[in-house]
């Protein structure tokens, strides 16, 4: 292997800066990587970094990045992972993918997702599901399949994804990288194809915490042009801490115990992940979040209602797919919208609607906007007594193409553990934890909002005890 | 739970030509995650304010100050059918 792309990105980095690698060199050769890609984790991989920059006195030093294919990206292909939007090329590009730029890090590519975000495996794809390059005949998770499969295979050096009820932590998990869902708001959501509003949020992928807190650092700010994104309060410092001294830790009940179908392979190796949590000096003890067993129906009456009003854009006027033909306007949006949207999409455009509908929406979207109120009651009362509560990224490790796709609720269920802390708005971090049966295991670490650097500095530390060693993955 | 009635109903809400066969496996689909999620029906949740916004954040204003759009031909540029300047539509026709 190049040894150019054993270097981690935040390493990267600093030889760039150096003066010690020429980010041409860098960008070619994960530019080859990427090209060369047998997972179908990118839909687009660029043909060279723009020239105008002196990558050497930038913070990312040039190294690129692989982009989430709904983020809009100037003059590239922007797809959403759906046939609606087949070839659509944005005249303008996202903030994060601008501030990245700006900080020095060109874009590589455009990575493979869930159609608009909607999935857990990237099965629904209308470009093809990703797979796992730990075992290709095993799904990546989802939705930002492709960005994590693109850097646990070593294709990219880091990626952007988006997580909504858990599309950054649970590939991340399935792919033995780091995921981070920040905090609402901390990063801009201009320019990122929307599914639920209240929920989506930009993240980074990387190899490790270090590299994620260089990324995220770069990805956030107050952007004029999303009214509910919000300066981050505090600096965000590169992790040191080397123990969890003081540290204190809750185990969520709900999302834990015995009831909730935690893989045995997935609880031993949560386990030892507690063990070593607490040889570092963190105090472990059970808590309790009594509300977030509901949380997936919240979640799944809140995420498709914005879903079916967001998605109200695809008509077939302004951009995207038109199915011609149709004699007047109304047939023409329904043909288009049936043609367009993939079968995920479709159910979730349906139920959201019902939700909304005139006669159900108290039973249904009011009475699930009161749920995420208890689940955001629970979480506070958790941070009075704790500074984070952990638990596994996923009930199971990553599962085979076509094995859930049968069953939507089944598929839902991927979302047990991380659905609750979307629901109120708080940072959520997966790392892996080890492997079972030779597959990746991830734990998750949540704290309070605005809490990235801390929960960065706890998952560093926690990291470096683990020594997971994800370049079987790169090979 | 959903008949095939409410389907179309939503299906017609929603701008979604459904097929036949699509409208059964919907509302197939649609009756079983409902009644999952009709669990929350059962919470008593009398007097909870819903979350409109998850973090506290006050309104943000800005100053209403002109500036330059994105030029007309990036935008219509991916238009399907752009038109006179404009955007091309099939006649609205009968309601």
């Amino acid at each position: 292997m190049n040894e150019l792309i054993a270097l981690s990105a935040a390493e990267a980095a600093e030889r760039v800066r150096a003066g010690e690698i020429d980010p041409g060199e860098l960008f070619d050769a994960y530019r080859q990587r990427a090209a060369a890609d047998d997972l179908n984790a990118f839909t687009w991989v660029a043909d060279e970094a723009p020239r105008d920059h002196d990558y050497a006195h930038t913070p990312l030093g040039g190294v690129p990045v692989a982009v989430k294919d709904l983020f809009c990206t100037e003059g590239v292909p922007s797809q959403s992972g759906s046939k609606i939007l087949e070839g659509y090329r944005p005249p303008y590009s996202a903030t994060v993918v601008r501030n990245l730029a700006e900080a020095g890090a060109p874009l590589l590519g455009k990575t493979n997702q869930d159609e608009f975000a909607m999935g857990s495996s990237n099965e629904n794809s209308a470009f093809g599901p990703v797979l796992n390059p730990w075992d290709r005949r095993r799904v990546p998770g989802g939705s930002s399949g492709g960005s994590a499969a693109a850097v646990a295979a070593g294709l990219a050096p880091w990626a952007i994804g988006t997580d909504t009820g858990g599309s950054i932590r649970q590939p991340a998990a399935l792919c033995g990288v780091v995921g981070l869902k920040p905090t609402y708001g901390a990063c801009s959501r201009y320019g990122m194809i929307a599914f639920a509003s209240s929920l989506d949020q930009a993240g980074p992928f990387t190899r490790n915490v270090t590299d994620a807190a260089l990324l995220f650092r770069h990805m956030v700010g107050q952007d004029r042009r999303d009214s509910t994104s919000l300066e981050f309060p505090e600096p965000i410092e590169l992790p040191r801490g080397e123990d969890l001294k003081g540290v204190r830790l809750g185990i969520p009940e709900e999302l834990v115990g015995a009831d909730a179908g935690v893989d045995p392979g997935v609880r031993a190796s949560f386990d030892e992940t507690l063990r070593l949590a607490e040889e570092l000096g963190a105090t472990l003890e059970p808590c309790q979040l009594p509300h977030a067993s509901h949380a997936l129906s919240a979640y799944y009456l809140i995420a498709p209602a914005e879903a079916s009003a967001n998605l109200a854009r695809f008509d077939g006027v302004r951009y995207g797919l038109r199915e011609d033909g149709a004699s007047d306007l109304t047939t023409m949006y329904s043909r288009t919208r049936e043609v367009g949207f993939g079968p995920e999409v479709q159910r979730r455009i349906m139920l959201g609607t019902y939700a909304l509908s005139s006669g159900y929406y108290d039973a249904y979207y009011g009475k699930a906007q009161k749920v995420r109120t208890k689940i955001a009651e629970d979480f506070r009362g958790a941070f009075e007594r704790f500074d984070f509560v952990i638990t596994p990224t996923s009930p199971w490790t990553a599962f085979e193409l076509g094995s859930k796709t049968h069953d939507p609720l089944a598929m839902y269920l991927n979302d047990f553990c991380t659905v609750p802390m979307s629901l109120a708005g708080i940072p959520a971090i997966s790392i892996p934890s080890g492997l079972s049966e030779g597959l990746p295991v991830g734990f998750q670490l949540a704290g309070p909002a605005f809490s990235e650097p801390r929960l960065l500095a706890a998952a560093y530390a926690l990291e470096q005890a683990i020594g997971f060693d994800g370049s079987p993955a790169r090979a | 739970m959903l008949d095939r009635d409410q389907v179309l109903h939503v299906a017609r809400l929603a701008r979604l030509e459904l097929s036949e066969e699509e409208v059964e496996r919907m509302a197939a689909e649609l009756s079983h995650v409902l009644d999952h999620i009709e669990k929350i029906r059962e919470l008593d949740l009398e007097g909870v304010a819903p979350t409109s916004h998850v973090i506290d954040v006050v309104n943000v204003l800005r100053a209403d100050e002109p500036e330059p759009s994105l030029p007309r031909e990036a935008v219509l540029a991916a238009a399907p059918e752009p038109l006179m300047d404009g955007f091309g539509v099939p006649s609205p026709g009968a309601a």
